[in-house]
């Protein structure tokens, strides 16, 4: 399943749609570090709204493509973790450590508009 | 020889079954005298009986009025499953009996009471009735003892079961009023804490928080555990899962209030303390969270 990535300025937003197979998610980290060359994007938030489960491959996937990203010298923010999902998360013992997470689409963009305006 | 012993055999089985039969018939012929009898009887038993629960000090909750209304539909109900021999009509009186009065602060022992005391006033009438045929009277005993006794235990158990309910609710309701999720500044939830957190309290609060989070847009949460004397490791790892469950939020907790008890707990279950931020008391807390959030508190009429 494609992931729908949408340019907004600076940044990228990537809705995820529904859950992902493993293939998708593969595909998905290379996709999203082949775009921000592209577009030289600073910024990439990950809607992950519509994902009612988060598994340890997707947790490890979205870690990498958040480190990739960074060699890139970009930031990634993952946003809309649902809370049932959080908590499921929590229990399995999946952190998602040193991903940056926000609520939601609106919080992300303000993240990053944030950071990239304080150090313009 | 064999087909003799067969046939005896037979026969015997039988007359086994002509005596089951005929003690089976006699047993519903004795339960229609005796319900006939209580039947006729009924003002003077009923009366009998309410005088006796008066004498016993029991349903001091209730007005005469009351006892009498009451008293009546139990007898009824009581004459109705000796008759039928069926109990759901009685089990869901009782049901209803107890929804009623539990409220009123009857106790177990009261209702316990006055069937036993119903029980006894029936028996004596039949004991009266029947003195002068001894054998007459032990059928129709057989036949009463084992209906009257499930009866008290239908009523009983009902009562029983129906202050399990309300007390189970009770529970229930305490449990979500003690831990409100407060919103008290845009985007700053407080979740003030009191009292015992077991793991099923700890998997609540946990899961009221996130959603608060959600609905408010929380940013901040405060967690002040000043009310907490003690938790164990079990409940200490529940909290840090709390802090980071937030965080795939997008909200950073702050926990304050913790006592020396719990402090140490953290540090010797090797709590990774780099996750948790820590304020010492709730105060202390809400302008770290102040600060984080961008706002300056400063005094009405100072020049900023």
């Amino acid at each position: 399943m494609e992931v729908p990535v949408l340019k907004q300025g600076q940044f990228l937003i990537a809705t995820v749609q529904a859950a992902l197979t493993d293939e998708d998610l593969v595909h998905l980290r290379r996709a999203m570090v082949e775009r921000v060359v592209r577009s030289r994007s600073l910024g990439v938030i990950i809607d992950v709204t519509a994902m009612d489960i988060m598994d340890s491959f997707a947790s490890r996937t979205l870690r990498e493509i958040a480190q990739m990203i960074r060699l890139r010298g970009a930031e990634t923010i993952i946003v809309g973790i649902q809370p049932d999902v959080a908590f499921a998360m929590v229990q399995l013992g999946i952190t998602l450590e040193g991903v940056v997470t926000a609520l939601d689409l609106e919080e992300g963009l303000d993240y990053l508009k944030n950071k990239f305006e304080s150090s313009a | 020889m064999a087909k003799e012993m067969a046939g005896m055999e037979r026969s015997a089985t039988w007359q086994e079954t002509l005596i089951h039969d005929a003690s089976l018939e006699g047993t519903a012929v004795l339960l229609r005298e005796l319900v006939a009898h209580l039947r006729q009887n009924r003002t003077q038993l009923r009366e009998e009986w309410a005088k006796r629960i008066t004498e016993a000090k029991l349903l001091t909750a209730m007005s005469k009025e009351e006892i009498f209304a009451e008293a009546t539909a139990v007898y009824d109900q009581y004459v109705e499953a000796l008759q039928t021999g069926t109990f759901e009509a009685l089990q869901a009186y009782a049901r209803s009996l107890s929804e009623r009065i539990i409220p009123r602060g009857v106790e177990t022992h009261e209702v316990v009471g006055i069937v036993l005391l119903l029980r006894d006033v029936l028996a004596r009438s039949l004991f009266a009735k029947y003195q002068a045929d001894f054998t007459k009277l032990d059928r129709i005993l057989d036949a009463y003892e084992p209906a009257a006794n499930r009866i008290a235990n239908t009523v009983a158990v009902g009562f029983v079961q129906e202050r399990e309910r309300v007390i189970r609710q009770q529970q229930e309701a305490i449990r979500e009023l003690s831990t409100p999720v407060l919103q008290v500044r845009e985007r700053l939830l407080i979740l003030p804490i009191i009292g015992v957190i077991d793991p099923q309290r700890a998997r609540q609060l946990t899961e009221q928080l996130l959603r608060g989070i959600r609905t408010n847009r929380a940013k901040v949460v405060v967690i002040d555990i000043t009310g907490v004397a003690a938790m164990d490791a079990t409940v200490a790892n529940h909290l840090v899962q709390t802090v980071e469950a937030s965080r795939l939020l997008g909200a950073t907790v702050i926990v304050t209030g913790l006592s020396p008890e719990i402090a140490q707990t953290l540090v010797t279950i090797g709590v990774d303390l780099g996750k948790m931020n820590t304020v010492g008391d709730l105060q202390g807390g809400i302008e770290q969270a102040e600060r984080l959030l961008g706002y300056k508190v400063v005094p009405a009429g100072v020049a900023s």
